[in-house]
């Protein structure tokens, strides 16, 4: 597990916004705006944020289902970042995407085998004991009744049908796969066996994943390592226990203090020690200079607004935990608990 | 929680909201779905309860017998008690309940955008929530109170973005003018279903606080349905966990969480990663999925994903085990045929290490 299989650097995503019969651009939404990060093979790489921080778009660009404005997508030491849709073909075995929505994401009108079998078709996999036999297998290795094969979506539940795109991804036996909250729209208990589902082929077939979501206390579990995004850029990644024992970014603090704990005896500590954010997250298409957070942070100070800070190696941290912020919390921070008095508008 | 079923004279205080025997069903195409069956519950002022369960578990069914909106829908069939301060909701006129939602009793729903108006200004909404209880107000003192609900929920510039439409507000600021709106009456009563699934949680604990500081300012009665144990443990009072249409624990939140009693209960918990706990090899998933409330199995609803149906003869597959009390002295209830030291072991030996 240390073998780079993805490297992206200065990654960028601008969506224009246009105006008028000409299609003027009047600007741009910044919904990926400089990302750097790797992600080792093996490794279950964990990528958290708020809606609309980018989180998405970064994954669609690692899986090259965007092209990115800026920037590089190494991948197995191959820049992919400019490829043609010919050209990336016979990557796409590698590299595959699961998607949120388990009822959008599977066309209606086919069958589970048309469904899984396609990507078989499409790549001419060779399927030495017929393209049935193969889908079966997936159905049989995701947990699903290989008789199911001429079913449609509509008669399997939400989680079911969050492992037939299971199965879809894996039809290729990819080397990455990019998951994009495949278990947001599941309820826990059916949540769980798709995280366990997960993780049980990760072992199996060795495979790399991009963990989405916006869900920490599932990241926490299922990942090696941890980034967390605001606003287009990455503001803090390491190491998952180092990330979630010693959070030094504001936000990543925010972020956590705000995860409701089951646990109604620690209710009173919980809300002393929360940290609330005011305001909402600002536009991606009018972000704040220098530190994007500064509109909420409670340590924000004058050089927060003229200078962007780096995302490097704080304090006494590991080499591996980097954060983006001029004023890192510390430990005595977090665990005093103290609620910021104001945060400016 | 009192639940007893003796005829209350007027010495003794009825809970505040008293749901008895509630049950709802719908004829459909496909057969009868049961959605709720036999739920008896209470919430006293100033109180929270909080009502998980599945997706498709009967929890907004629930709520919305009690605001009795599904008066309307002809294939809904209701029975059983509901009452709200005194008075007996299912059997009152179409008029009394009409008035008394939005004025007693008031809702705020997971999605916003749905309960307010596209083509009028968020404030004007909330103006004309607070005339039709208000009747003979004049305008301004209205847009008054209004901009004074805005300001309450913490939305800043409060007399500008009074004539804002809802699609210009974000999804926390939605809900916050949702909350406005639904308060504005000071209902006694507030049913909130999901208040907070569709936001982030930074955004959510901003939620979460505004509803806790404004009960603790109104002394309403809440009831806060949510697939979140994590919501739940931060709220409620009291907790209901409802499967296949029925409540099957209930209890003190505190009771609940620290020793449930239901293995449905216990499969929820062990689903959940946690931040407050170290980090599990596996988690522990409930098997198979939730039933069709038109066909639901026989015997215990939950028998076909519970690992201890075979513990009671065959009862977990024949007889509908009733809710009652668990046997650990309170007011904590279980609907389940293990015999009390039987689930307590079982809890903790095999689950409570999981968890
Ligand atoms: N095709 C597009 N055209 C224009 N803007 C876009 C497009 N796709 C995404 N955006 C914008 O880019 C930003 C980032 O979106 P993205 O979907 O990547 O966020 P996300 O972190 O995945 O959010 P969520 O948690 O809600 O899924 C948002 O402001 C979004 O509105
Ligand atoms: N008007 C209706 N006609 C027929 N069936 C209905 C109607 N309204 C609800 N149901 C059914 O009643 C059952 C309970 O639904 P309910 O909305 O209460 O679930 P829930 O617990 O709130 O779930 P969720 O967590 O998904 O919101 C479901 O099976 C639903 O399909
Ligand atoms: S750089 Fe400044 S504004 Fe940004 S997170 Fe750090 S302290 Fe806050
Ligand atoms: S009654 Fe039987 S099947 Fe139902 S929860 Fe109890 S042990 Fe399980
Ligand atoms: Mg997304
Ligand atoms: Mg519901």
């Amino acid at each position: 597990m240390s073998e780079n299989l993805l490297e992206v650097s200065g990654l960028e995503k601008h969506f224009p916004i246009t105006k008028g019969l000409l299609k003027r651009q009047v600007g741009a939404v910044r919904a990926v705006d400089g990302i750097d990060l790797q992600v080792k093979a093996g490794e279950t790489l964990g990528l958290v944020g708020e809606s609309g921080c980018g989180k998405s778009t970064a994954g669609r660009l690692f899986t090259r289902i965007l092209e990115p404005t800026a920037g590089k997508i190494i991948f197995e030491g191959q820049d992919i970042s400019h490829k043609s849709v010919s050209q990336m073909r016979p990557l796409r075995r590698d590299v595959q995407m699961i998607f949120q929505d388990p009822y959008s994401s599977l066309n209606p009108r086919h069958t589970v085998g048309s469904i899984i079998s396609a990507p078989l078709q499409i790549q001419d996999m060779p399927t030495p004991q017929g393209t049935k036999k193969a889908v079966q297998e997936l159905l049989e290795l995701v947990g699903l009744n290989p008789e199911h094969y001429n079913r449609y979506p509509h008669e399997f539940s939400g989680g079911q049908r969050q492992r037939i795109g299971i199965a879809r991804a894996l039809a290729l036996r990819p080397k990455m796969i990019v998951a994009d909250e495949p278990v947001s729209a599941l309820d826990v208990s059916i949540q769980a066996q798709v995280v366990n589902l997960l993780d049980d082929l990760q072992r199996e077939f060795d495979l790399t994943f991009v963990f989405i979501a916006h869900d920490l206390s599932v990241v926490r579990h299922i990942s090696n390592r941890v980034a967390v995004m605001y606003l287009g850029k990455v503001v803090e990644i390491a190491e998952r226990d180092e990330l979630y024992k010693n959070p030094r970014h504001p936000y990543t603090v925010a972020l956590m203090s705000a995860v409701p704990v089951p646990d109604p005896a620690r209710r009173d500590r919980a809300q002393r020690e929360r940290v609330l954010l005011t305001g909402d997250v600002p536009s991606p298409i009018n972000p704040p200079s220098g530190c994007r957070f500064r509109t909420r942070c409670w340590k924000a100070q004058d050089i927060c607004a003229t200078e962007e800070p780096p995302l490097v190696t704080r304090l006494d941290d590991p080499a591996s935990h980097l954060t983006a912020c001029h004023f890192p919390v510390v430990e005595e921070e977090v665990v005093a608990g103290r609620r910021p008095a104001s945060t400016p508008a | 929680m009192s639940t007893s079923s003796a005829s209350i004279g007027a010495s003794i205080q009825r809970p505040y909201l008293e749901v008895k025997d509630l049950t709802i069903r719908f004829e459909t195409d496909d057969g009868i779905v049961q959605a709720v069956s036999s739920s008896t519950f209470s919430v006293e002022k100033g109180q929270t309860l909080g009502i998980v369960g599945e997706s498709g578990s009967g929890k907004s069914v629930t709520s919305l017998g009690i605001l009795g909106l599904h008066r309307t829908r002809s294939n809904a069939k209701v029975t059983g008690e509901i009452w709200l301060d005194d008075e007996e909701l299912i059997t009152a006129s179409d008029e009394k309940v009409r008035l008394l939602r939005g004025g007693k009793m008031a809702m705020i729903f997971q999605d916003p955008l749905s309960a307010m108006h596209p083509y009028f200004t968020v404030g004007s909404q909330i103006v004309e929530a607070y005339r039709v209880h208000h009747p003979g107000l004049s305008k301004k003192v209205a847009r008054e109170k209004a901009i004074d609900m805005l300001a309450r929920v913490g939305i800043p510039q409060p007399e500008r973005r009074f004539n804002d439409y809802a699609h210009q507000f974000s999804g926390g600021m939605r809900q916050r003018a949702m909350i406005a709106m639904a308060l504005v009456n000071d209902p006694q009563l507030l049913i909130a279903d999901e208040p907070t699934t569709a936001l982030d949680v930074t955004v959510q604990a901003q939620i979460l606080d505004l509803i806790r500081d404004l009960q603790e300012e109104f002394g309403s009665a809440v009831i806060m349905i949510t697939h979140d144990l994590g919501v739940v443990a931060e709220l409620a009072d009291d907790v209901l966990v409802m499967y296949g249409g029925k409540i099957i624990e209930k209890g003190p939140a505190l009771d609940v969480f620290q020793n449930p009693q239901h293995p449905y209960t216990w499969g929820l918990l062990g689903s959940m990663p946690r931040l407050d706990r170290a980090v599990r090899d596996r988690l522990t998933p409930v098997k198979g999925t939730p039933p069709s409330l038109i066909n639901l199995p026989d015997g215990c609803a939950f028998h076909p994903r519970c690992p201890y149906a075979g513990r009671n003869g065959n009862r977990s597959f024949t007889d509908v085990p009733v809710l009652r009390d668990a046997g650990l002295g309170g007011e904590h209830q279980v609907a389940c045929h293990l015999p009390a030291e039987e689930r307590t072991k079982i809890f903790q030996q095999e689950v409570l290490p999981n968890l």
